[in-house]
């Protein structure tokens, strides 16, 4: 059982901002945002044939300025929203919009590699997420399981909750708070939970976790230093309710229990520099993404805090003979939090990874060169957990 | 006759020559009598004689039996010269002589003695004759004798009878007398107090009382016993009840109840119950001793006490009670040593109570003392009442309190490291005199380590006291093996390196994460005494303990190497965390200076910012406080021009290839070729990885982080044209100056590079500066 050899895809310009493509749940398809200064950036749209092991790409232009964080809709294909930063008047502001891809991107239209080099589609602008003096947008995050009407973006101190209508044409802020403390207070990244009814979003800043609920825009829970150093990033486990995922500056991975944040209830420190991305998978939980300064992305598998602790369980009655009974005993060892893999495709700063919508064994992550790998879950592995 | 010489050789030589005379008087004496057997044809007597002698067969030996002249004739013709044959002839002849003498000697000698046989003999038969008449005589008188006796015997024959029965009559009476007399006796007895005596009659006449009892006057007179034993039994428990007298005489009281006939197992109670109320007295004593708040007496003379007054009591009473009750069989024995065990526990209980105040104390000494009397006087009744399980209970409570004392050292040994930790935190939080950057540091290690040492010495000589040889359990088999290779070596000593490496590594851990709780010196200081154990400390110390205390358990113990590992580990871990401490203030030195900065409207630079001048500074201020407890270490071979070099680069060809992006998808990957190519080359670097026990690592270390951090938040921001110009200076100051503090220097160029190149990448305005200007700059600064 040889595992596929990672596929590798080098974009011309440096990049931080990578997401699945949410909605789409048939192509394995991500979107890599640029970051460049000098040129006008760019949207990859990365189609992966499973089959084939081919990327096919396309380029949208992201005219706005460089894109620092880049969201799907989990609603409409077409339909994304960026962090971007503009310079103007000798100051850099961070704005966050939502867009539209070119219709001929939808789904069903296939483009060809030499459509896809003429740089001539861009973005269509739908609206800005941005109300005067509100400072620069850190983060925008979709509503989970809505219908691409509700996304939450972070601005400085302030946490703004906002509708969108018509078609996501217009944006209308619905309700947003803010922090308050000594000092500057700079919110670094948020995750909308999708349990509770997707109510409750948590929200970081230097080393605080925060929990907010988006009816009262209210603070449910805060874990005060969560980290030694600045929190990087968040991740909800998709199916274990309280469980959150966190990293930062430390080199720490940590797992919490919302109800009983006095202590983590997992640290991983397998990184060597500041963890920037964890992500955990889809559908089985015990897998967890990190990216990392160092270079490298590890795969995780934290059985024992995930969904299913004891593996996939079998129901005796399957079981007739003694030696599949024996079988069973033997894989019901209890599992243990083991690192699966470190790869190490990566020659600069991995600042996103991230999972595919489409494929649960498969993820991709993206390095501050423009390099962006694309690798499965180990074969043996895939098959102990689904079997 | 002696010319065998020629063939059997020198020790055959029969010894009758005249050369020999005293000498050889009983080997002569042989010889004669060996011819004398040989004249009677003996021949095996000769044989046995001289049973190296020559063949008894050979005709040519004089004294052989089968002596053939003829041939020995012949032989000596033929084989000897003329002056031997001489020779032989004339000794031959004076060997004959001497034969005729001596037997001419033996005829006399028994001449005379068949002489005075015969004498004796008529003498004899003259004797025989006399003694016969006698005899005859004898026999007449002996007749006569017997005549006589039966004569008297038919005459005194109805007399002796008649005395017989009189003799038996007076006998009857005597007793019936007594019996008579019994009841004023007993009462007698028992107003005199005589108990004794009266139980000693009472003994004596009850079975025949019984026996009679059919008879109306002898009736009467049991009544009338009864009634005087009942007294006397009632006085007896009375006087045994006040038990105002001491055991031996309540011991008397009771044996005369059980003589009474009086149930035994009625009084074993009673005398169980009797002791009981004695030896709770001495109970409640010791627990009075015991006292509220202060003990009092010191714990020697509470055991003292104890052993005295309760285990002498407990003594007495099982000694009495084993001479009185032995009747009684196991049951009773097995009462005793019920009591023996409730009364025991109970005393242990206060013995515990009172051993327990005294854990606080340090005095070793005194409390083995305590121990060794308490442990000596209980092997007394833990001989007597093997049963109750006395001797073993003591043995353990000792052991018991040995355990306890080997966790209060432990404890002991604890609280002083952490003593001597929070000397070291105040030493190194008091203010220092300008320009005396942690002198003590040295000192300070020194200081913790030999106050450490010392105290795990002092407590190895005072847990010591439990095995020294006078002291009475020092030979139980606890002590001999388990107390010390368990006890002492693993939990105490081995137990106690442990938690110092615990303790340690929880500064790694501790919730202060950004470094506030720990000063780093602390951390540096406790890896560096880690490290020192691991390398001697560990193994003296193991040492003197198996030399203290021959072990001679063969239980597993942890071997030096695991421990040494282990602190090996606790020391790395300390000062990989004080390189993260350390890198960690200088990071967010640098990353607050990156991010508060304007670098987009900022000025053409004219200075090194003061902030990297701050982190220099530091740097050095790390660099020797390292330096004052470990060693240099090894760098890599140093280029001489190390500090010329500049970022020259940066304005040539290499960036131009590096950021300068083409719009041609077709080859997506050649823009990135050239810096991909430079990585492949470069080593990737760990940032946060392990340090080696030098200075130069954990300076490396350091420096790493810093210029990681460096280079992450440059990367963050964007810069404006003199931004990226002021950062091209700053890292040609840090260039200058930091190389020399890392093991390989083309570390710090290769950060270096990263970050101004992608600072100049972070620049929508690249316009390097020219390194000349740079080199003026930083060298003005």
């Amino acid at each position: 059982m040889e595992d596929d050899a990672p596929v590798i895809y080098g974009l011309e310009f440096q990049a931080r901002a990578l997401t699945p493509q949410t909605a789409e749940t048939d192509a394995i398809r991500f979107l890599v945002g640029t970051q460049s200064l000098k040129y006008d950036n760019q949207v990859h749209v990365i189609d992966f044939d499973d089959e084939n092991n081919i990327i096919n790409k396309t380029v949208l232009l992201h005219q706005a300025g460089e894109i620092w964080h880049i969201s799907a809709s989990p609603a409409d294909r077409g339909v994304l929203a960026t962090c971007y930063s503009q310079a103007a008047d000798s100051k850099v502001v961070t704005c966050a919009a939502v867009w539209r891809m070119p219709a001929e991107l939808e789904p069903g239209s296939q483009e060809s590699p030499e459509d896809a080099a003429s740089p001539a589609h861009a973005l269509e602008l739908l609206c800005l997420l941005e109300p005067a003096a509100r400072g620069s947008t850190a983060c925008v995050a979709w509503e989970p399981a809505g219908d691409g009407k509700r996304v939450v973006s972070l601005a400085d101190s302030h946490i703004l909750l906002w509708d969108l209508e018509g078609s996501s044409s217009q944006a209308t802020l619905a309700s947003s708070a803010s922090l308050e403390g000594k000092g500057q207070l700079k919110f670094t990244t948020g995750r909308w939970s999708p349990h509770h009814n997707c109510s409750q979003v948590a929200t970081a800043n230097d080393t605080a976790i925060r929990g907010w609920d988006t009816r009262t825009m209210s603070q449910i829970y805060c874990i005060e230093s969560a980290h030694g150093q600045l929190v990087r990033d968040l991740d909800f486990n998709p199916n274990k309710q309280y469980y959150l995922a966190s990293c930062g500056d430390d080199c720490k991975v940590k797992f919490w229990d919302t109800r009983n944040v006095a202590e983590p209830v997992k640290t991983l420190e397998e990184h060597s520099h500041w963890v920037w991305n964890v992500r955990y998978n889809h559908s089985h939980d015990q897998l967890v993404l990190t990216g990392s300064s160092d270079s490298r992305v590890i795969l995780s598998n934290m059985v024992s805090i995930s969904s299913e602790p004891f593996g996939h369980l079998v129901d005796d009655d399957d079981l007739s003979d003694q030696e599949e009974r024996r079988l069973e005993e033997k894989s019901q060892e209890p599992p243990q939090d083991s690192v699966i893999a470190t790869y190490e495709e990566h020659e600069d700063s991995v600042y996103a990874v991230d999972w595919s919508s489409a494929d649960p064994w498969l993820f991709a992550s993206l390095s501050y060169d423009g390099r962006l790998v694309i690798n499965r879950v180990p074969r043996a592995l895939k098959y102990h957990i689904l079997l | 006759m002696a010319a065998a010489a020629a063939a059997p050789g020198p020790g055959s030589r029969p010894g009758d020559s005249p050369e020999g005379p005293e000498a050889e008087a009983p080997e002569r004496r042989r010889k004669a009598h060996g011819m004398l057997k040989l004249y009677y044809g003996l021949s095996e007597g000769e044989a046995a004689g001289r049973p190296s002698g020559p063949d008894p067969l050979d005709p040519t030996d004089l004294n052989g039996a089968h002596f053939d002249p003829e041939v020995y004739l012949d032989k000596l013709r033929r084989e000897c010269p003329l002056a031997q044959l001489m020779d032989s002839e004339t000794d031959m002849v004076r060997q004959i002589r001497a034969l005729d003498s001596d037997m001419q000697t033996l005829v006399y000698e028994n001449y005379n003695k068949f002489i005075s046989a015969t004498d004796t003999i008529r003498k004899m038969k003259n004797d025989f004759r006399k003694m016969e008449d006698e005899m005859d005589r004898l026999a007449t008188n002996m007749a006569v004798i017997t005549d006589f006796s039966a004569r008297i015997s038919a005459t005194l024959q109805d007399r002796h009878e008649r005395i017989t029965k009189l003799a038996g009559v007076h006998a009857l009476l005597r007793k019936l007398q007594f019996l008579f007399e019994l009841p004023s006796r007993l009462t007698k007895c028992v107003e005199l107090g005589a108990y004794g005596q009266a139980v000693r009659y009472q003994g004596r006449a009850r079975a025949v009382l019984q026996q009679y009892q059919h008879l109306p006057s002898f009736r009467a007179i049991q009544d009338d016993c009864q009634v005087i034993t009942a007294r006397l039994a009632q006085q007896l428990r009375q006087r045994f009840r006040e038990g105002g007298s001491g055991a031996p005489e309540q011991a008397e009281c009771v044996e005369l109840l059980l003589a009474l006939g009086e149930p035994a197992e009625e009084l074993c109670e009673e005398f169980l119950a009797h002791a009981r109320g004695r030896l709770e007295e001495e109970l409640r004593s010791l627990e009075a001793e015991l006292g509220p708040s202060p003990p009092a007496p010191d714990v020697l003379e509470f055991t003292d006490h104890g052993g005295s007054g309760f285990v002498g009591g407990l003594c007495q009473v099982a000694a009495a009670y084993q001479e009185l009750f032995a009747a009684q069989g196991p049951a009773g024995a097995e009462k005793l040593a019920a009591f023996a065990r409730e009364l025991g526990s109970r005393y242990f209980a206060l013995v515990e109570r009172r051993l327990a105040q005294e854990q606080g104390s340090g005095d070793n000494s005194l409390l083995v003392r305590a121990l060794d009397r308490f442990h000596r006087r209980l092997r007394a009744p833990g001989a007597l009442l093997a049963a109750a399980g006395l001797a073993e209970a003591a043995t353990e409570i000792v052991e018991r309190v040995a355990r306890e004392r080997l966790g209060h050292h432990l404890q002991g040994l604890q609280a002083a490291f952490l003593g001597s930790l929070t000397d070291v935190r105040q030493a190194l939080a008091a203010p220092r005199i300008a320009g005396k950057e942690g002198p003590g540091l040295a000192e300070l290690l020194a200081n913790v380590a030999s106050s450490i040492l010392s105290h795990i010495k002092a407590s190895l000589a005072s847990v010591h006291l439990f095995t020294a040889k006078e002291v009475s359990f020092s030979n139980k088999p606890y002590f001999r093996g388990e107390f010390c290779s368990q006890g002492v070596r693993e939990s105490l000593i081995v137990g106690f390196i442990r938690s110092m490496c615990q303790t340690a590594q929880s500064f790694c851990d501790s919730p202060g994460e950004k470094g506030g709780a720990t000063p780093p010196a602390l951390l540096l200081l406790l890896s560096r005494l880690c490290l020192d154990y691991e390398t001697a400390t560990i193994s003296y110390i193991l040492t003197l303990t198996d030399e203290q205390f021959l072990v001679q358990d063969q239980s597993p113990v942890t071997p030096v190497s695991t421990l040494c590992a282990e602190a090996r580990e606790t020391a790395r871990r300390l000062l990989t965390h004080y390189v993260k401490v350390q890198g960690l203030v200088i990071s967010q030195m640098l990353r607050k200076s990156v991010e508060t900065r304007d670098w987009l409207s900022t000025l053409e630079p004219r200075n090194v910012r003061a902030v990297m001048k701050r982190v220099v500074e530091d740097t050095t201020a790390i660099d020797v406080q390292v330096g004052l407890l470990y060693e240099e270490g090894v760098r890599k071979a140093q280029s001489s021009d190390s500090s010329k070099r500049t970022f020259s680069v940066y304005s040539s060809s290499r960036q131009q290839g590096r950021y300068a992006p083409s719009y041609t998808p077709s080859a997506p990957m050649d823009t990135n070729l050239l810096s991909n190519i430079q990585k492949l080359f470069s080593e990737r670097i760990d940032v946060f990885s392990p340090v080696e026990f030098n200075k130069v690592s954990v300076l490396t270390g350091i420096i790493k982080i810093s210029l990681k951090t460096l280079l992450e938040c440059v990367r963050l921001r964007t810069f404006g044209r003199f931004g990226l110009q002021q950062v091209q200076v700053d890292c040609h100051f840090l260039q200058l100056y930091l190389w020399r503090f890392v093991a390989d220097e083309e570390l710090v160029h290769l950060l270096l590079d990263e970050v101004v190149a992608s600072a100049a990448l972070r620049c929508p305005d690249p316009v390097p500066m020219e390194p000349s200007v740079v080199e003026v700059i930083c060298e003005r600064g």
